[in-house]
């Protein structure tokens, strides 16, 4: 059953292409790469994905629901949730309050003004769990904006978690992440809970074939090549892409 | 009705050549000058000065209007504007204000704060009437002038190397001082020659818009519309939202007296809403 | 409750007490009334300043609207209040101070669209363009209005039929502080809550904030309105303390000094207003008994040598005293800042 569709969605910025009769099909609980060179439009997929710009043309379909005129936080609490390539975090919040306001939010309660923050239980209960889940606990405290890199990153992936999302879009969660940090990161990644079905954009090739069950590989704002793992490894077209060169010529 | 038309054209591009500068500058710098119309009111002062009690001919008033209010311009660029280009806008428009009232204030103590009249010489009062147009004589001047200097600011935009390093740097600083083009030379001038055009402005305003203290104050809305609309991206873009500015305020005013001004004011929000990047802009890559 | 979950509640919570710095403050706002009998009509301006203040920091300091257009909201609440009392319409000063909140509620929920999109220059430009549309309007319908001579005529009843104002300022004093005192917990209620959390999320960073589910444009539409309603309640506070109310209260002059006092005061953590009502007055007095006519000289010189200083260093001078004064008033023990202090602002 597809969770997450979109049907020849297209993006023109003036006479730019961005974006081109893409179709994708993402399958409940599939763990889904989208790859591709630089400049291929993976971030304007996403960024179309989730509201944050309006598509030229074509359909998005979310859990059978068409949502293509829905605005970004209205798409987040349809149980779509993302992370951002470059961090876009809170910086003069903690992890802490961050973390709370999207529960506060997700439960309905994020638009109480006589109510003090922390007086539901619900509510920090749960930042407790996530903050465990993530391994934010001893930076909890600290402003975000003083965080090491690492540490940052997963307060981001934790924010998205936190909207408890059936799919979760991850743009290049590794992105930046110094070698000693990666494997926390990595770890997080592959720890989420198997009904959350993700769709992930990366760079790094390790990732991608170790974490995901399909991939679509995307090349000049159009779907290129789709499939398993293995027959994209495979793909003659997809090496030539990434080395520059045929390798039966 | 076309006396209206004639006298909304005259007052349009007035009030073009006075805010040219400003979206100039805005477009340029992307630097908010609350304090244009405090150079305006100086070129006025100027001219009164000049005409008035010094002696001056009103034709060589108008130009020693403009060379005083551009180097006043550079001056007070040189010194303190260029402390705050990096600023947050809301530091540049406390900073204007400030200079607004300081202006206002010192305006006041130095020349009283009734209004004052340039002596405009014998030949250019009363009026001319074509075709049954009342045509102003001094409004007539005002076309002329301001039509030509729009032309000439046309001209060297689009014709000359200063204007294409200006129209590079309006473009993209950054780029633009990678090419080798000294940016910083080129604010300094353009600012220099929008505060000396708004001077003129100033001197050849000050019979239809009245010349005191608060007119930096009472002007700063309609400059401030010019730019909104006219968008900051070219000469054209101003220059029809102050025709436009001109005829609507003067035709409100003369048939519907009891709105007045207000219609200008909801034509701004209304262009603020709909395109935020003014009528006549190409749209904004900032 | 796990013991984490424990120790979150515990955090988050402590952080909304009452500092005993804020305590001290009312504690002698309060003794004001007693310990200065004789500048009650001073301080009741004062006290008008800061809760308007309080409404613009509401907006600037913790959603990060920048906005030159809050005279409108105090000027048409201004109008208003006299308009009902000269006219009979609403005799109760209490019932009328609230239905001209109200009212400039109304004005700041219909106008709150214009400063959802654009830049912050389009923001400044909007407000003030609205605010110069109501002087403008206000100056045109001078019949109802009073034009230029202002609102003539104006007469308050007494506070629940008992308190009269009087001409020492006395219960218009009382009557202001205590305004100001339950619009300020009302706003503290609002800053300490999620919805009050939720603003600064949308200040900092309006785009990772959609992207968590908080309907962005519905809380900045919401505050909007809601410091439109201070703003008109400080607005009608003045008409009823003075009987009377004129075009300045539109001018361009009222927006200017109220982002001067939350420059000297501070944004952000709710004081800054107020701090800054009490030193911006101080500093008009003062000047004003030195050149009564050029007033609005050194306002001007003011605006330009803060800027030239910086406000960012201001701010930081700021911090530093309030954090010396509450290090010398509270126990040595390990507190955590509190959550309405001031953040870095990015304008």
């Amino acid at each position: 059953m597809a969770i997450l569709e979109t049907k020849a969605l297209a993006k023109r910025f003036g006479g730019i292409v961005a974006a081109s009769d893409v179709t994708l099909t993402v399958e409940k609980g599939a763990r889904h790469a989208l790859i591709g060179p630089n400049g291929a439009g993976k971030t304007t997929v996403i960024n179309l994905l989730t509201g944050v710009l309006k598509p030229t043309a074509g359909r998005i379909f979310l859990e059978g629901r068409d949502i293509t005129a829905l605005d970004p936080h209205q798409r987040v609490r349809l149980g779509m949730a993302r992370t951002f390539q470059i961090n876009q975090l809170f910086l003069d919040l903690t992890p802490l309050e961050s973390i709370g306001l999207a529960v506060s939010e997700r439960l309905g309660a994020g638009a109480d003004w006589w109510r003090l923050i922390g007086s539901k239980a619900a509510v920090t209960e749960e930042i407790a769990d996530i903050v465990e889940r993530f391994r934010l606990g001893d930076v909890m405290y600290e402003r975000t904006g003083i965080l090491p890199y690492g540490k940052q990153r997963l307060l981001e992936i934790a924010l998205a978690f936190a909207c408890r999302p059936r799919v979760l879009l991850l743009d290049e969660p590794a992105a930046g992440v110094p070698e000693a940090e990666r494997h926390e990161l990595l770890a997080t990644i592959a720890a989420l809970p198997a009904d959350v079905t993700v769709l992930l954009i990366e760079h790094d090739m390790d990732l991608v074939f170790s974490f995901a069950d399909r991939i679509s590989v995307l090349v000049n704002g159009t779907l290129f090549v789709e499939g398993t793992p293995a027959d994209v490894a495979r793909d003659p077209r997809v090496k030539a892409i990434y080395l520059g060169e045929e390798l039966d010529a | 009705m076309l006396t209206i038309l004639f006298d909304g054209i005259a007052y349009g591009m007035l009030l073009f050549v006075l805010a040219c500068g400003l979206s100039v500058t805005l477009g340029l710098m992307n630097f908010i000058n609350l304090a244009h119309g405090a150079f305006a009111m100086a070129g006025g002062y100027c001219t009164v000065v000049l005409v008035n009690r010094v002696g001056v001919p009103f034709w060589l008033g108008l130009p020693l209007a403009f060379v005083i209010t551009a180097l006043l311009g550079g001056l007070f660029e040189r010194t303190l504007y260029v402390h705050v280009y990096a600023r947050p806008h809301l530091d540049q428009v406390l900073f204007t204000i400030g200079l607004v009232f300081m202006s206002v204030a010192a305006t006041d103590y130095v020349m009283g704060s009734s209004q004052q009249f340039v002596q405009i010489p014998e030949a250019l009062q009363g009026q001319f009437n074509v075709f049954g147009i009342g045509m102003g004589r001094y409004r007539l001047l005002i076309i002329v002038i301001c039509g030509v200097l729009t032309l000439a600011l046309q001209l060297i935009l689009s014709k000359t190397r200063f204007g294409s390093r200006l129209r590079a740097a309006v473009d993209d600083q950054r780029v633009a001082r990678g090419l080798g083009i000294n940016v910083g030379a080129v604010f300094g001038l353009t600012f220099a020659f929008g505060s000396g055009l708004a001077g003129l402005g100033g001197a050849l305003g000050a019979e239809i818009l009245g010349l005191d203290p608060t007119f930096p104050l009472k002007y700063m809305i309609y400059f401030l519309i010019v730019v909104t609309v006219g968008g900051t991206s070219s000469i054209i873009g101003p220059f029809l939202a102050s025709i436009l500015l001109g005829i609507g305020d003067v035709a409100g005013k003369y048939y519907v007296p009891t709105l007045g001004a207000f219609v200008i004011y909801a034509i701004m929000i209304a262009v603020l809403i709909l395109r935020p990047q003014g009528l006549f802009a190409r749209s904004a890559s900032r | 409750m796990t013991q984490l979950a424990g120790d979150v509640a515990s955090y988050l919570k402590c952080r909304a007490r009452w500092s005993p710095l804020e305590i001290v403050f009312w504690i002698f706002a309060f003794a004001s009334i007693w310990l200065f009998p004789q500048k009650h009509l001073i301080l009741t301006e004062t006290a008008i300043l800061a809760l308007f203040a309080l409404s613009l920091d509401l907006i600037m300091g913790y959603a990060g609207i920048i906005s030159l257009g809050q005279a409108a909201f105090f000027g048409l609440a201004g109008y208003f209040s006299g308009l009902v009392a000269k006219y009979g319409l609403i005799n109760d000063p209490v019932l009328a101070l609230i239905c001209s909140g109200l009212v400039a509620a109304a004005l700041g929920f219909v106008t709150s669209f214009l400063v959802l999109r654009g830049s912050d220059l389009t923001r400044l430009m909007v407000t003030l363009g609205v605010a110069l549309m109501l002087g403008e309007i206000a100056n045109r319908y001078s019949s109802l209005t009073g034009g230029a001579d202002g609102l003539q005529g104006v007469t308050i009843a007494p506070i629940f039929g008992r308190f009269q104002f009087d001409i020492y300022g006395h219960t218009g004093y009382v009557y202001c502080l205590t305004v100001l005192f339950v619009c300020f917990l009302i706003a503290r209620r609002i800053v300490y809550s999620p919805f009050g959390l939720s603003l600064r999320a949308v200040k900092g960073n309006a785009l990772r904030s959609a992207a968590i589910a908080i309907p962005v444009n519905g809380r900045l539409v919401t505050i909007y309105t809601v410091s439109a309603f201070f703003a008109g309640i400080a607005g009608a506070l003045l008409t009823q303390t003075t009987a009377f109310c004129s075009l300045d209260v539109l001018s361009l002059d009222r927006s200017a000094d109220l982002l001067l006092v939350l420059i000297i005061g501070g944004t952000g953590y709710l004081y800054g207003g107020l701090i800054g009502a009490v030193i911006y007055k101080f500093m008009q007095d003062w000047i004003a008994s030195l050149t009564p006519q050029y007033w609005q000289f050194w306002i001007g010189f003011m605006l330009v040598l803060i800027v030239l200083v910086g406000r960012e260093r201001m701010a930081g001078w700021n911090e530093a005293v309030r954090a010396f004064l509450a290090q010398l008033l509270s126990r040595a023990t390990a507190r955590k800042p509190a959550l309405g202090a001031a953040t870095p602002d990015r304008h």
